[in-house]
Order: C-alpha cells, then sequence, then structure tokens
C-alpha cells in the first residue's frame, strides 16, 4: 500500500532542547497510526511540523508526495487539524461553529453541511446552544465534526481523548473507527497504550525526540515477548516441587506460590505442563495465559532507552 | 483573501455584539469620561482661545480617541484568547490566507472602534459640541479617526501575541490611555512642567488631537496634519511587521 504521509528525517530544537532527534515514519493511505508517547516527548511538536504549522529545522514531510512546507495551501485541501484541547468558539454555537469553518473552507453550502454534521455528531438538539454550555464530551465531538467540515481525506488528531469520561472516550473510539471504514486516513497522537491498540493499524513509539519502535499493535506486543502460562499453587512447597517437575519448561518464580513459563506453543504446551503436574500429584489451584499488553512494551521499550 | 477576512470578522463582531461588558468599557466609560470632564470641570477650566462653557468643543477630540483606545484593549484580549485556546492553530491548520486571520481581527476591531466613536461623538453632540468644520473637513477627521483605529489594532497585535495571559494582553491600553492624558487632550500643554511639555508636545497622540481639534474648529492644522500621518504610518508599519512575525511563531 503507498505511504498517503512520509516524514523523514525530521529534527526540531527549541533553543538548546533537542525535541526532534532524527524521525522518520510512513502512513499508509485508509489506515489510523497512533504515535505513542509520554509528555513532553515531542507528539504535538510533530504533529505541528507535519501539518505545517510549525516550521521543522531539518527534513521533510510530504503528504501525498507534495512536500507541506512548498504547498501548504494545496496540501491544507487534503487535511483538517484537531488540536489537544477542544479548538471550538466558546461564544458562538455549535451550529454557528460549523458554518463558520464550512465558510472558511469554501464549502458549497455551508448551512446544510453545518447540520448534516450536527446529525451525524448527534449534537442536533444542541445546535444553538452557545459551546460554553456544552460538556466535555460535547465539545469534542463538536471539534472532530468541525474537523470532517469539507471532508478531508486526511484526519490528525491529537490526543483526541485526553480528558474525557471513559463512556465518551468510547464513543469518540467508534466515530474514529467509522471514520477509517469510511476511507479516512488517521493520524493520532496519545499517551493512551489501550487507545493505539483499540483504534491503530500501526503504532510508532515517540521518546525523547525519537521513534523508538514502530509497527502494528500485535508486532509490537510481541516485542515484549510470547504468551506466559502462570501457575498458582496451594503452598509454596508444592510450587517448588512443580518447579523441578516442570524443569524443560524454563519455569520462573512469580512469587513463592507462583510460577510463569513461555508459552511457545498454546495448547500443546499448557496441555503438557498440566499432564506433567498431574502425574506429580502437584495441581495447580489455578493458571491462566497472560498476553503481552502495549503497557509491557512500553516498559520494556523505555527500560531499554534508558 | 477578503471573502475569508469578513468571515472571520464577522464572527468576532458577534463576540462583541454578546458581550455586554465590552460595549459598557467600549462605549459607556468613554461617554461617562465626557459627561465628567464636561459637567465637574469644564465649568473651571480657563484655557486661552477657549470660550467659557465651550470646553466641549476642546476635550471631546481627546474622548474620541479615549474610545479609539478602550476599544484596543478588548482587540488585544480577543486575539491573545485565540492564541491560547488553539483557534489560532484551527484557522492557521485551513486552506485560506495566513493574513485573512489577524485581517479579520483588525477589521471587526475598526468596525467596533468607529461605531463606539460614532455613538460618543452623537452624545457630544447632545450635550452641545457644535462644529462650522465643511464636509470636507468632517471627511478628513473621519479618515484620520479610522487610521487612528487601525494604527492603534496593528499595535494591540505584538502585544497580544506576545503576552501570557488575557490580563496582560490587555493591559497595554493603559498606555494609550496614559499618553492620552499626558497629551493636549484634556488641557493645552503648555501649561504642563517643562519635561512633560516637551513630551506631550511631541508625542503622536497631540498630533492627532491637534489635528482634529483644528479641523473641527475650522483653524489652521500647521504641521500636525503631517506629522499626525507620519506617526500613524510609521507606528502601524512596525507594529504590522512585528505582528505578523510573531504571528507565524505562534
Amino acid at each position: 500500500m503507498e505511504a498517503i504521509i512520509t516524514v523523514s528525517h525530521v529534527q526540531k530544537r527549541f533553543k538548546q532542547q533537542v525535541v526532534l532527534e532524527d524521525v522518520s515514519l510512513n502512513v499508509t493511505a485508509g489506515t489510523i497510526y497512533a504515535l505513542l508517547g509520554a509528555n513532553g516527548a515531542g507528539k504535538s511538536t510533530l504533529l505541528k511540523i507535519m501539518t505545517g504549522l510549525l516550521a521543522g529545522d531539518q527534513g521533510q514531510v510530504t503528504i501525498n508526495q507534495l512536500p507541506v512546507t512548498e504547498n501548504l495551501l494545496q496540501v491544507q485541501r487534503l487535511f483538517s487539524f484537531s488540536a489537544q484541547a477542544a479548538t471550538v468558539d466558546d461564544v458562538l454555537s455549535g451550529y454557528e461553529n460549523l458554518v463558520l469553518i464550512a465558510r472558511l473552507r469554501h464549502v458549497g453550502q455551508p448551512k446544510a453541511a453545518a447540520k448534516a454534521l450536527l446529525k451525524q455528531f448527534d449534537l442536533l438538539q444542541a445546535k444553538d446552544k452557545r459551546v460554553a454550555d456544552y460538556s466535555g464530551g460535547m465539545r469534542r465531538r463538536l471539534d472532530l465534526a468541525m474537523s470532517l467540515v469539507g471532508d478531508p481525506e486526511i484526519l490528525f488528531l491529537d490526543e483526541p481523548t485526553t480528558g474525557l469520561d471513559p463512556t465518551s472516550r468510547e464513543a469518540l473510539w467508534r466515530t474514529i473507527q467509522t471514520l477509517k471504514a469510511q476511507g479516512k486516513t488517521i493520524f493520532l497522537t496519545t499517551q493512551y497504550l489501550e487507545e493505539a491498540d483499540q483504534l491503530a493499524d500501526n503504532i510508532g513509539f515517540l521518546r525523547d525526540g525519537q521513534i523508538v519502535a514502530t509497527g502494528t499493535p500485535a508486532a509490537m506486543k510481541r516485542l515484549a515477548g510470547t504468551d506466559q502460562l502462570e501457575l498458582l499453587f496451594a503452598t509454596a512447597a508444592l510450587c517448588q516441587q512443580a518447579r523441578l517437575v516442570l524443569d524443560e519448561f524454563k519455569p520462573k518464580m512469580v512469587d513463592t506460590t507462583g510460577l510463569s513459563m513461555p508459552l511457545t506453543e498454546m495448547v500443546q504446551t499448557t496441555s503438557a505442563v498440566l499432564t506433567a503436574l498431574a502425574a506429580a500429584d502437584c495441581p495447580p489451584v489455578t493458571f491462566k495465559v497472560v498476553t503481552p499488553t502495549l503497557d509491557d512494551v512500553f516498559r520494556k521499550l523505555t527500560k531499554a532507552v534508558s | 483573501m477578503l471573502k475569508d477576512t469578513f468571515t472571520l470578522a464577522g464572527r468576532l463582531i458577534k463576540h462583541n455584539l454578546r458581550s455586554p461588558d465590552t460595549i459598557i468599557t467600549v462605549v459607556l466609560m468613554p461617554i461617562m469620561i465626557l459627561l465628567m470632564m464636561v459637567y465637574l470641570f469644564g465649568g473651571s477650566m480657563k484655557i486661552a482661545g477657549v470660550a467659557h462653557g465651550d470646553y466641549i468643543n476642546y476635550v471631546l477630540p481627546g474622548i474620541l480617541l479615549i474610545t479609539i483606545a478602550s476599544g484596543a484593549a478588548y482587540t488585544a484580549m480577543r486575539i491573545n484568547v485565540d492564541k491560547t485556546s488553539g483557534m489560532f492553530d484551527r484557522f492557521k491548520s485551513l486552506p485560506i490566507s495566513k493574513v485573512s486571520v489577524l485581517g479579520g481581527q483588525a477589521l471587526a476591531s475598526v468596525s467596533f472602534m468607529l461605531i463606539s466613536t460614532g455613538i460618543v461623538l452623537l452624545v457630544g453632540v447632545l450635550i452641545g459640541f457644535r462644529s462650522s468644520a465643511s464636509v470636507g473637513a468632517w471627511v478628513l477627521v473621519g479618515l484620520l479617526l479610522i487610521g487612528f483605529a487601525i494604527t492603534i489594532t496593528w499595535l494591540s497585535v505584538p502585544f497580544a501575541l506576545a503576552a501570557s495571559s488575557v490580563d496582560g494582553a490587555s493591559a497595554f491600553s493603559y498606555i494609550l490611555l496614559l499618553l492620552l492624558f499626558v497629551s493636549s487632550a484634556f488641557v493645552p500643554v503648555t501649561g504642563m512642567p517643562k519635561p512633560l511639555h516637551l513630551f506631550a508636545e511631541h508625542q503622536p497622540m497631540t498630533h492627532v488631537i491637534m489635528t482634529i481639534r483644528q479641523l473641527l474648529a475650522v483653524q489652521n492644522v500647521g504641521n500636525h496634519g503631517w506629522l499626525a500621518l507620519l506617526w500613524l504610518a510609521g507606528i502601524t508599519l512596525v507594529a504590522y511587521i512585528i505582528g505578523l512575525r510573531l504571528y507565524r511563531r505562534v
């Protein structure tokens, strides 16, 4: 698949502080790319450089094969940008906000476009209410609706769910997934590993101004290692006995009554372990299969970089 | 570009109309100062060449400039709010001319300042301001007020963009008000102590006020007209260049 966004060797420093050291990434058309990183990792700076809001010191960003800095107005017709805080006009109503953006994007029928988006984002009932009276979730929905005025191909979302309650967050995830299903390319930044796991086709980990790992969520999780079989025993003595019995499976003590071992073949290994334990008369109280999460990847990468 | 500028100015005019405190500060405060100067101090003022009871004719040009300066505080505040709230980022990410964003602010600001000035002038006429100036002189006064409003608006841009808070942004209007007090707005500069006299005589506010006052009094403007224009053009140019540079960086 062709990359619709490319970032090549982008560098940025503010005075003496290096914010982006050498960042390169590609985003395929029609996919969701999540840029993960802690506060201050440089996510928003990279996003601003990608959208032409900030000039990088080195490197190049292209959108639809057009260099952003040299073709700003042309590429701005292809994308929209939604900043970290919902950038909506509090004094205007939701309807007026949408009409304003529709007029600035020179949409044919701004009022009709605004009403269609209010309906799509379930804001029709509050259309004449001042945005200052909207809830956090409504503001975010309006913000996203404003980003969709003019039907741009690409959406840049800077931490779209930060500050939202779990219900609003899940509702926004569904909206983002719907937009992807409609063929939009979405580049989002987030601090939430769960969000990247739920939404993204590809993830990039940004740390100290560098992409330290990139790939699909599944590939990222494999970075943290294989699935683990965890066994819990009634007593420490039984646990010790089991460790000797299961020596060939390379068990590790989790605590005094718990063991953990890698699962290369889920069913066969689990079956073999339980059979061996039953034969040795030291059955576990319970067992579970633990799949690595993105948190594990993040911890591992953080440790590696440190 | 013009269409976008008008669209963005329309947004800010809605802001002004929905903000009662803006109307109170920008329109009512200068009217109160006018009434106070005329009815509390006007009777006691003895100014050479100004007949008793004609103080309204002397003070009104300065009050008109105070009206414009009060409006500048709100211009700076709105620009700062758009900067800090991220609205500028949203506008800058749209496929529109970047100048139209500040242009919209300027157009809305100048329009609101001129409407307020018109209302204050009307109150002045109601309480006794009279002028036998020709239509041409009135047109020149109108153009000078527009020029002053444009200058003050663009001057507010760098302050608004450089300020880290709304309070900081709007505080610059106090400098303007101070300059108006240390000018010929309320009393002739000749009565001031020497250092203040020198400053007041040559600062731009005095030239603008004197030009308006002389035009409306059908008197010779002298060098005040050219000096006023030079000051306004120079300040606008410098503020415009600095403002655009700062805008590109925010």
